[in-house]
This record gives structure tokens, sequence and C-alpha cells, in this order.
């Protein structure tokens, strides 16, 4: 009996520790984020300025939302989810808090970029998101071997049959769209119009399906088949043609011409987050421009930060500067919020394409 | 004394209880109940079988489910062809240190995960890869080989996780097997047939269920191998449920998915049990 009562009162206080221990670590920031957002320089700098310590998770788009849905916005004090994933899931999950604005350092952000992501993350009254990296999805070319591929029905060219690869998911559905003449983001509040876009970029993908390699699944495994010559046009975000362009000169990003698909990375807070204050201290640290530009050389892509580009990488601006000429930035089609239940659609076209002979 | 017996039971179950009434069972009344919710709008949920019947009514899913069953059949029948000779050869043919030493070899490329296993068969396997520059070489081919993205790819690299665990099971059993019955069988007139059909597979028997069992459920509940090695229609029922929880936000179909994965594949053990007029309960000894 005494033994027992010692062992409950043991585990006593071991579970007291346990929960004690939480609101100890408070100034422990959980941020879910992307491959290259949060690179160890820019931690260590955060760590030493402010004293909170940063925990990063790597993440995209898809698997962010599934973590805070599984949590109800639990297990993280900071994610980063695209601007369109952002309205959508918070009306159906409710797994973000409101952004209060006063707490954030509004001079650091190009203006235009900040009152977009603004207006594309509102919910009612308030506002869930802040823009971070910004950046596009078009197409890597190598240029001696498919020099003919500009857009993305290009993919689906004889010449090529064979050696392109893209990946199935809802960006090469929307760049088809747009290649054929269509216009998927006009019918976003449509549900029927839409379903009747994507019933016809099925068909295309379908009659597509036999010059794809393969379908390519991660960064990496596009990387590996573009650099081994295995594959000489895919769909791809610009970073990736970029990468590839320093070590190939060949090899290069090219806005397609029904446009590159633009998105914007953000700041949200989720629902159930402990430490906002160190939440909103990352996000002004990370906007100021010199820290702003060690990202941008990390991840590859540019961020909202004013006045960052002066201190960006010369030869990443001379390859942002041979993509995108002016009326291909003026032709980026950045997405807007993605309604609730189009996934729905997109996965049926999608498991369609991937199933058909 | 009888009722501290009883507790000192219960504690000890008590690990093995908690494991599986709160990992194993209350998870799947939880993916259960999911499965049970149809969206009807914005946040709003209402109790139906929607989601099953969407399983029935959409041939692609059926499609899938049956093709994924059938490659892991396969895939657990060639495994039993190249892995019982191995097994016997372990078991019968050597001893000692020699024995230790295959039997090693079998469990070393277990030391390493599924995942670099995997990258390794796509490295040879490749159209610039080591096998295809190998063809290539020595004059066997005029251009590069692809051997990977394909179905086939998808069977070897399934046949190669699985084998560990048809050869332990194989072993075991055909080690209890004394060489004296063997050489009875033959004493009395049996040749190599005979032998092999009346006294070293029947003793065997258990290991093969309980191997096959293992092999085919790994196999069908994979995700990394078929992703990685399959290609442009290797569609597999794991992608499926992935695709639908982590893709497409719809917990329920995923879950409904889930479920059915559990049924089937059970209904599919048991029918394959009855078929060879197995049990469980012989296999468990």
């Amino acid at each position: 009996m005494k033994k027992q009562s010692i062992m409950l009162s043991t585990a006593a206080v071991a579970l007291a520790l346990l929960s004690g221990g939480a609101p100890a670590s408070a100034d422990t920031l959980r941020l879910l984020t992307w491959g290259g957002y949060a690179p160890d320089d820019v931690i260590a700098k955060f760590e030493a300025e402010t004293g909170h310590t940063v925990e990063v998770t790597k993440s995209n788009n898809e698997e962010m939302i599934a973590k805070l849905r599984a949590t109800g916005g639990g297990g993280f004090d900071l994610a980063q989810p695209s601007q369109d994933r952002i309205a959508g899931p918070q009306e159906e999950f409710g797994i973000y808090k409101p952004i209060d604005m006063s707490q954030i350092d509004t001079s650091l952000f190009i203006p235009s970029m900040l009152e977009a992501t603004k207006g594309n993350t509102m919910v009612g009254a308030d506002v869930y998101g802040v823009p971070h990296v910004w950046g596009t999805s078009g197409l890597v070319v190598d240029t001696k071997m498919a020099g003919m591929v500009k857009d993305y029905t290009d993919l689906c060219s004889d010449d090529v049959a064979g050696k392109v690869s893209y990946r199935l998911k809802r960006p090469t559905l929307i760049g088809f769209a747009f290649s054929m003449g269509l216009d998927p983001f006009a019918a976003y509040g449509d549900e029927a119009a839409y379903a009747d876009i994507m019933s016809k970029v099925e068909a295309k993908l379908v009659e597509c399906k036999p010059g794809v390699k393969t379908y390519w699944g991660g960064g990496d495994e596009l990387m590996g088949l573009l650099r081994s010559g295995e594959v000489v046009a895919s769909m791809a975000w610009d970073t990736g043609g970029w990468k590839l362009n320093a070590d190939n000169p060949d090899i290069t990003f090219v806005a397609p011409a029904a446009g590159a698909l633009g998105w914007v990375d953000t700041f949200v807070l989720p629902a159930k987050g402990k430490s906002d204050a160190a939440a909103y201290a990352w996000i002004n640290f990370v906007m100021q421009p010199e820290v702003a530009a060690m990202i941008t050389a990390a991840a590859g892509n540019f961020t909202a930060s004013l006045g960052a580009d002066e201190f960006a990488d010369a030869d990443l601006k001379a390859r942002y500067q041979a993509s995108f000429p002016q009326e291909a930035i003026d032709n980026i089609k950045w997405y807007p919020p993605v309604p609730a239940g189009l996934e729905a659609i997109e996965g049926g076209v999608l498991d369609r394409v991937k199933a058909a002979n | 004394m009888r009722s501290e017996a009883r507790l000192g039971l219960a504690l000890l179950l008590t690990p093995l209880l908690l494991w599986l009434s709160l990992l194993i069972f209350l998870p799947h009344v939880d993916i259960f109940l999911v499965s049970l919710r149809e969206r009807i709008g914005v946040g709003k949920y209402q109790i139906s079988f929607a989601n099953y019947l969407t399983f029935f009514n959409e041939p692609l899913y059926l499609w899938t489910f049956f093709r994924t069953a059938v490659m892991s059949m396969l895939a657990t029948v060639i495994t039993l062809l190249i892995a019982f000779p191995v097994s016997y050869y372990i078991a019968k043919m050597v001893k000692g240190r020699v024995q230790s030493g295959l039997f090693l070899l079998c469990l070393v490329p277990f030391w390493v995960s599924e995942l670099v296993r995997t990258f390794g068969w796509m490295i040879l396997l490749r159209e610039t890869g080591i096998f295809s520059k190998l063809l290539q070489a020595i004059g066997l081919s005029d251009g590069p080989v692809e051997m990977l993205y394909n179905d086939g790819a998808i069977m070897l690299g399934l046949v190669y996780t699985s084998m560990l665990f048809m050869v332990v099971p194989l072993v075991t059993t055909l080690e209890s097997l004394p060489d004296e019955v063997i050489e009875a069988g033959y004493d009395l007139g049996g040749n190599g047939v005979s032998v092999l059909r009346e006294i070293i597979i029947p003793h065997a028997m258990p290991g093969i269920v309980s191997g096959c069992i293992v092999v085919f459920m790994l196999s069908l509940g994979n995700y990394l191998t078929p992703t990685m090695l399959g290609g442009k229609e290797s569609l597999w029922f794991t992608e499926l449920i992935y695709s639908q929880f982590i893709v497409r936000f719809n917990w329920e179909l995923g879950a409904a998915f889930g479920f059915m994965l559990l049924i089937l594949s059970s209904a599919i053990v048991w029918g394959m049990l009855k078929l060879t007029g197995q049990s469980l309960e012989k296999t468990m000894g």
C-alpha cells in the first residue's frame, strides 16, 4: 500500500514537471516552414539578438495545413503556407488566429505586396497573413535540347516526347488551363465552370501522358532528372531552374508564354500557438533587408522585404532578369485564394490522369 | 496468494493493453467515425455512408485496390519462390559459422533504412544508371535503357524489401525439421520431389503461411517503394490514402479508404487461408 502511494506521488511529480515545463519554454518559437526559409545563420543571429530559441520543422503547403488541422492549430507558433491556402482552410477548419498588425513593423514590407496579401488572406474583417517569400513556377528547359518549349502545352510536343516531366499537382492543372486559353482563376467562384475547365485539362493531360517520362514528386528528384539529361523540359519552380543554371548554363528557368504562376508564402499564426511574442519578433527580424537577403541566398527566392534587393547576390539577380523581362513580370498569374471544396474537383482529375493508360 | 498473482498478471498486461487500446484500437474507432462523415458545406458535416459509396462507385478506386492486391500477391509468391531455396540452404545444407554468416548476409541490407535501399535501386536502374551503362559497355544495347518507373521496378523493390520477413520464419521452421526424417524419406524410396512435397513443405507450412501473411501485408501497406520506383501509371492504394488526407484535405474519404484497406486485406488473408486449408491457430503452433 505504502509502495503504491509512493509510486503514485512520483508519477504526480513527474506529470507536474512535464506540464510545468511548457510555460517555462514559452519563448521557444516553433516554426513550421519550407526548406531554406530559416537558414542556420539567420536562426543563430535571431537567438543571439532576442534570446528566443527557434525549432524548425520543414514542410510544404499541404502538410502544413494537414498538421495544423490534426491538432486544431496547435503544436506550432508560426507557419508559412502560401497566401492562396489561408482563407479557405481558415473558414473550413479554423486553424489560424488573426494577425495583430500593430505588432508588425509594416515599414519593412513592400507596400503593394503587403496590401495584396492582406486582402487575399482576409476572413471577415480579420487579416490572417503577411507576405514573406515570393516566387513563380513555370518551365525549366535545357535550351540546347528543347529550345522550342515556350509554354506549358509545348511539353506535349513530339519533339521532346519521352523527355519531359511535371508534377501531378494543382499548379500543373492551372498552368495547362492558361496555356489552353482558359482562365481557371476567373472560374474559382463557380464550381460547375471550374469542373468544366478541369475536364478539358484532364483530356489534354491524358493525351500528353505517353510523352511524359515520369511525374516528379520532390524537388531533388527533379534536379536529378534534369542534371542527368534524362529530362530536358519540365514544369518547376524558378529557383530550381536558377540552381541548375549555376551548374549548367544551358538549363534555365523560362517564364511560359501563358504566364508564370506566382505564389507568395506568408506568415500565419496557428490558432493554438503559445508564443505570439516570439512569432512577431521573428517576423520583424527576418523582414529586415540584410536578414531577408540572407534568406534569399539560402532559398533562392526574393522576399517581400523593402530594399533587400540591394543586398541580394548579383548572379541571382542576373538570372532573375534573364528569365523575367518586364512583360513576363506583368504576365505573372498570381494565385487568388482557393475557395474550399475546389481541391476535391482537382483531386478527381489528378487521380484519373494518373490512372489513365 | 491468488489475488496477488492476479494483480501481478494485470500489472504485466497493462502496458500491452494500454498500447493496444490507445495506439491501435482507439485510432481505428476514430478513423471509422471520421469515415462516416460527409461534408455538406463549409465546416458542416452529416453522418452518411457517402464515402464508402464513392469507393464502390468510382471504378478508379476499386481498380487501384485490385491492382495493389494482385501485385502484392504476386510479390508474395515471388518472394516465397526465391526465399524457400535460400532458407533451405541456410537451415539444412550448411552448418556452424557459414550458416550464421549467410544468415547475417540476409540481415545486412536491413541495417540501412528502406529509403536508402530504394534510392540504391534508383541509382542502379535509371536510364543513366549503372545497369544501363553496363549493358551498353558490353554491347548488349545500343542506347540507354530505362528500367525505372514501371511495374517491374516496383515488383523488384517489394520483393527485395520483403525478403528478410520470409527468410526468417522459413529458416526457423526448417531448422526444427530433423535430418533423420528427410533421410528416412529417401530410405523409403522417395526422390527429391516427393520428399520435398510430402515431408519438407508440410513441415515448413507454418513458416510459409506466417511469412506469406507478413510479406503480403507489408507489400499492400507499402508507400515508399511504389511511389519512388513506380511510373506514370503505377497507382498504389496507400498513395491514394495519402493524397486524400494530405493533398485534398479530404480526411473523410481517406479514412474510408483506410478502413476499406483494413477490411479487404483481412478478407484476402482469411480467404487465402481457407483456400489453402490452413488456419491461424496451426500457424501459431
